[in-house]
């Protein structure tokens, strides 16, 4: 049987507050254990929630990055449940009226097509503390320091048919957050988690099958491996008679599974009720005016412009446009140097080569844009040759002079394209390899433009590095040839 | 001295007749004397209060001092008070010490008022009784067989004994102007929103609000000027301005137009009862109020609806009392489930335990839409009864209580002690000021009038409880009992 892999995914993105969505403390990462939980986090007696209008105007300006209803009302609600890293006993989120309502998200695929994945809402809510269980001596540690922390939470239509296409789900909303500026999109430090639900159907089937809910992943390599695993088990248990129930998984990266968290029996009935504390959030149409006009560029809008307007190819355009700091470091490039090809094969090709090797994101490259593009200005206008100007390039990565012109001067690697003074060159190499130059008399025409190459390494040695190629070829076959 | 209203006091420590110091001596003295057989304060205060009456005489001395500088208050136990126990009546939390001041209790201390302690109540403010407090019952002051009513039972015994000037309290379902109805004194629980909640020990979130207790309309005035107003700590507070409640206390009643809700004045009643609010209501007239009958229709889903919503709310938030982080904590639990269920087992009451169940289960998945989404449609319904009729009426006015103070244990049954608040706790669900005022007495328990009037109304309803008690004198009236245990 053909089957068909249905996939939604649920998004808690951290948003880039610098206080909690209901109290004055901070959310910075990293603090000793509860020392970033004031009086509210803690939920001591008497205490009142105050929403931050930051994590407001946050969550809308994703709303219309991904063009969705904003209602005008929306509505906080206690989900209601017991544990220790949870001090009031009830987590404030947003149930029956979201900030956000539908909407919609382009993801690209790897053979550059692109789809439309719906947004089925997104809401406010508070992030739990940590519960820590090493170190304890069989107790728990209670870290409150997260509690409180901004979430949105962006659930998505069941709109997904693979692994890849939920990957590049999540790297376009990824990309979207960290355009706007709303979340640093920090996987490893858990500023982006997602739950997986995954369901398979025989192909052509209109119903969904039983779907399985594969909590607090938080990579996209993971996404992609705990769904791969997930449908191979869920095809395997029904092609051997079985049934998919209803259940939360948990996916284990080590072992590349996932196992069994609680079925929908041992489920918590989380008793939502509107949060009698908070006054519904009204949003009027002058306020979201205002947020638009505020709005950056985004990922699609540049993509589009970086294949329209500069004429890159469309993976070009892409890979360009996956980051705001990569498109933006591109941008300077360009703007800097001047030429659109240029700049997109030198940050793609030498910058991200090293930027990989290092594991450093392009935030923190050793060479800024500004360095780049007057590199890549400089093999534009002949001062240096492209192999001149990879040296300069990996001087620059490691600090060895301010800019390219300030090295190419040090290593003097200006490209030689006096004809008189290649010439000189050129004749000297004649005159030191008449082995060479007979063998090239005595060739047959058509072998003597690779015995060529002999020659040009000569003088290219002797010029170290710095003569003109294109020149120096020329020059010799011209010299070399007077000699038959 | 302790028969004078704050107004009297007041002047007396203007004119340096008095000070500060002297006035709080002597009300300490009297809680030491009269508090054994009334139980009133969980929490005294004297060190505290001595420092603060003596801050208070220097600012006076300075030139420093407002009108409410150096006089003696009682809070509630409800209240958070920095440094010191806040149990708000139940085992829970008597090892709790609120690392903060509640707003109000802020607001009392930049005035200059001296706090005396904290006052017994029902536990977490659930209870008409003030029976239900893990400290025991608080004696009525009038007759001590009875209770004082509740939840703020121990604030009203203590204002009518003599034992402080005046006491904050707080109203969830009727928790201010029942007590102060049994009590004989004067309570007012302002519109919702008008008073911070900051630092108020939640029961209902969107009923809670707290208010002044004392002897006289006039007091309540002055001490609502220092509560009320925006706090940006509590979203639910309105920002509006709050006008001088002390200026309007003297505006003529000739033309006030009253409405007697019938639903008010119908079974349940006892005559008694009904025959003192008439006799108030004509008093009235002849100040030049007319007087009409009024309706308002849902009032009998008023109890219903309330036991829906404000368990509902109270079930969730007395969550965060689960022995991990404060508050009482089981010994040697086995496990995290044995130490949520015994610490809550052991640290709540029978009535609190109950009501968290009821609102446990009215949330709970199949049952929310028929129980709580119904009760917020009856609420809104309730609340339009009010407004229609403040359409033609100023305000409304009856009984605060359908008896006077009961017995100390005659009401074993919930249901029946619900009951108690059919006067009260429609108000609280349409968000609406009232105020109780002494209007005489059956035997020797005391009754309350119950003026009520429409969103942020509070000026109005003190001038009218000022004016009544400018042509009567049962607020004026002392408890002899309190007298004999001194």
């Amino acid at each position: 049987m053909q089957w068909e892999t249905v996939i939604g995914l649920e998004v808690h993105v951290q948003l880039a507050t610098h206080s909690k969505i209901f109290s004055g403390a901070s959310t910075a990462f990293g603090a000793e254990p509860n020392s970033q939980a004031c009086a509210v986090d803690l939920g001591l007696p008497g205490v009142l929630p105050v929403l931050n209008e930051q994590a407001v105007a946050m969550a809308v300006q994703f709303g219309l990055a991904v063009h969705a209803d904003i209602p005008e009302v929306s509505v906080f609600d206690r989900k209601n449940y017991f544990y220790p890293d949870l001090p009031k006993g009830y987590q404030t989120s947003q149930m029956y009226h979201p900030i956000v309502g539908p909407g919609e998200v382009e993801i690209t695929l790897d053979d550059d097509t692109t789809k439309q994945i719906r947004i089925h809402h997104a809401h406010l809510e508070e992030d739990a503390g940590k519960s820590l269980h090493e170190d304890f001596h069989g107790m728990t540690g209670i870290d409150l320091n997260r509690a409180g922390t901004p979430l949105l939470e962006i659930v998505s239509e069941p709109d997904m048919r693979s692994a890849k296409e939920a990957a590049a789900y999540l790297k376009a909303i990824h990309s979207i957050v960290t355009y706007l500026g709303i979340s640093d999109g920090n996987m490893a430090e858990g500023s982006m988690r997602c739950d997986v639900n995954v369901s398979v159907r025989p192909k052509g089937q209109e119903a969904f099958g039983t779907r399985a809910e594969i909590k607090n992943v938080n990579s996209f390599r993971f996404v992609e491996k705990a769904i791969a695993f997930e449908v191979e088990r869920q095809i395997e248990l029904i092609e051997d008679g079985g049934k998919v129930i209803q259940e939360t998984r948990l996916f284990d990266p080590e072992r590349d599974e996932t196992r069994s968290m609680r079925t929908k029996e041992e489920a918590n009935d989380y008793r939502y009720f509107p949060c009698p504390d908070l006054l519904p959030v009204v949003l009027d149409q002058a306020y979201l005016d205002h947020l638009r006009s505020q709005l950056p560029e985004l990922p699609a809008e540049k993509r589009e412009r970086f294949q329209q307007a500069l004429g890159l190819s469309a993976y070009d355009a892409s890979v360009l446009s996956a980051s705001r700091d990569m498109a933006e470091y591109f941008e300077e490039v360009h703007h800097v140097c001047g030429d659109v090809k240029q700049a997109a094969n030198w940050v793609q090709g030498e910058l991200s080569g090293a930027l990989n090797r290092e594991s450093l994101s392009i935030a923190d490259s050793p060479v800024s844009a500004v360095q780049l593009g007057e590199l890549v200005q400089r093999v534009l206008d002949d001062t240096i040759n492209g192999k001149a100007a990879k040296q300069v390039f990996q001087a620059l990565w490691h600090g060895e002079g301010a800019s390219a012109d300030a090295i190419i001067e040090a290593k003097g690697l200006k490209q030689v394209t006096d004809t008189g003074a290649i010439e000189t060159m050129i004749d000297q190499v004649i005159a030191d390899s008449p082995a060479q130059v007979a063998q090239y008399r005595d060739a047959e025409p058509e072998k003597r433009g690779k015995m060529i190459g002999y020659f040009v390494g000569q003088v290219m040695k002797a010029s170290r590095g710095t003569a003109n190629p294109q020149q120096v070829n020329g020059l010799l076959k011209d010299k070399l040839d007077a000699l038959l | 001295m302790h028969d004078k209203t704050l107004t009297e006091l007041a002047q007396a420590l203007d004119s340096g007749e008095l000070s500060s110091r002297e006035l709080t001596d002597h009300y300490l003295q009297r809680i030491e004397q009269a508090d054994a057989s009334l139980n009133s304060f969980i929490t005294v205060t004297a060190e505290q209060a001595r420092a603060q009456a003596d801050a208070a005489d220097q600012a006076r001395a300075n030139g420093n001092a407002g009108w409410l500088t150096g006089l003696p208050l009682a809070l509630k136990d409800i209240f958070c008070t920095q440094g010191v126990k806040t149990s708000c009546g139940s085992r829970m939390l008597d090892n709790f010490t609120a690392p903060y001041d509640a707003t109000v209790v802020e607001k009392f201390k930049a005035a200059g008022t001296v706090s005396l302690g904290k006052t017994n109540m029902d536990e977490f403010a659930m209870g008409s009784s003030n029976e239900n407090s893990y400290y025991g019952p608080v004696k009525n002051p009038w007759d001590l067989s009875a209770v004082p009513g509740g939840s703020s039972g121990g604030s009203a015994a203590a204002v009518a004994a003599g034992l402080t000037p005046a006491a904050l309290g707080t109203d969830t379902g009727g928790s201010i102007r029942q007590p102060a109805a049994f009590c004989g004194i004067t309570g007012l629980k302002p519109t919702y929103g008008r008073v911070s909640r900051y630092g108020m020990i939640a029961y209902a979130s969107s009923l809670d609000q707290a208010g002044p207790m004392a002897r006289s309309a006039s007091d309540c005035a002055h001490l609502l000027n220092v509560m009320a107003g925006h706090d940006v700590r509590d979203s639910t507070s309105v920002a509006r301005g709050v006008p001088d409640y002390a200026e309007t206390l003297n505006a003529p009643l000739s033309g006030l137009k009253i409405g007697l809700p019938k639903e008010y004045f119908g079974d349940g009643l006892d005559p008694e009862v009904e025959k003192a609010i008439r006799e108030a209501v004509s008093v009235y007239e002849s100040l030049g109020a007319t007087v009409r009958d009024v309706s308002l229709p849902h009032t009998h889903y008023a109890i219903p609806a309330y036991y829906v919503i404000a368990p509902a709310e109270a079930s969730s938030n007395l969550s965060r009392f689960d022995g991990v982080r404060f508050g009482h904590r089981c010994e040697n639990p086995s496990d995290l489930i044995d130490l949520y269920k015994r610490s809550r087992a052991e640290g709540f009451g029978e009535e609190v335990q109950r009501r968290i169940l009821i609102g446990t289960h009215t949330l709970s998945e199949g049952f929310f839409d028929a129980y709580y989404t119904k009760a917020q449609k009856v609420r809104r319904l309730i609340r339009q009864d009010f407004l229609d009729a403040f359409e033609d009426v100023d305000v409304l006015m009856g009984p605060a209580s359908p008896t006077p103070a009961f017995d100390l244990g005659a009401k074993k049954d919930p249901v029946s002690m619900y009951l108690q608040d059919i006067y009260t706790i429609a108000v609280n669900l349409a968000g609406i000021p009232g105020i109780s005022v002494p209007a005489g007495f059956v035997g020797r328990r005391p009754v309350g009038l119950q003026i009520l009037g429409t969103h942020f109304a509070e000026a109005q309803l003190l001038n009218v409880a000022h004016q009544f008690q400018q042509a009567t004198d049962w607020h004026l009236q002392r408890p002899a009992t309190a007298e004999e245990s001194v």
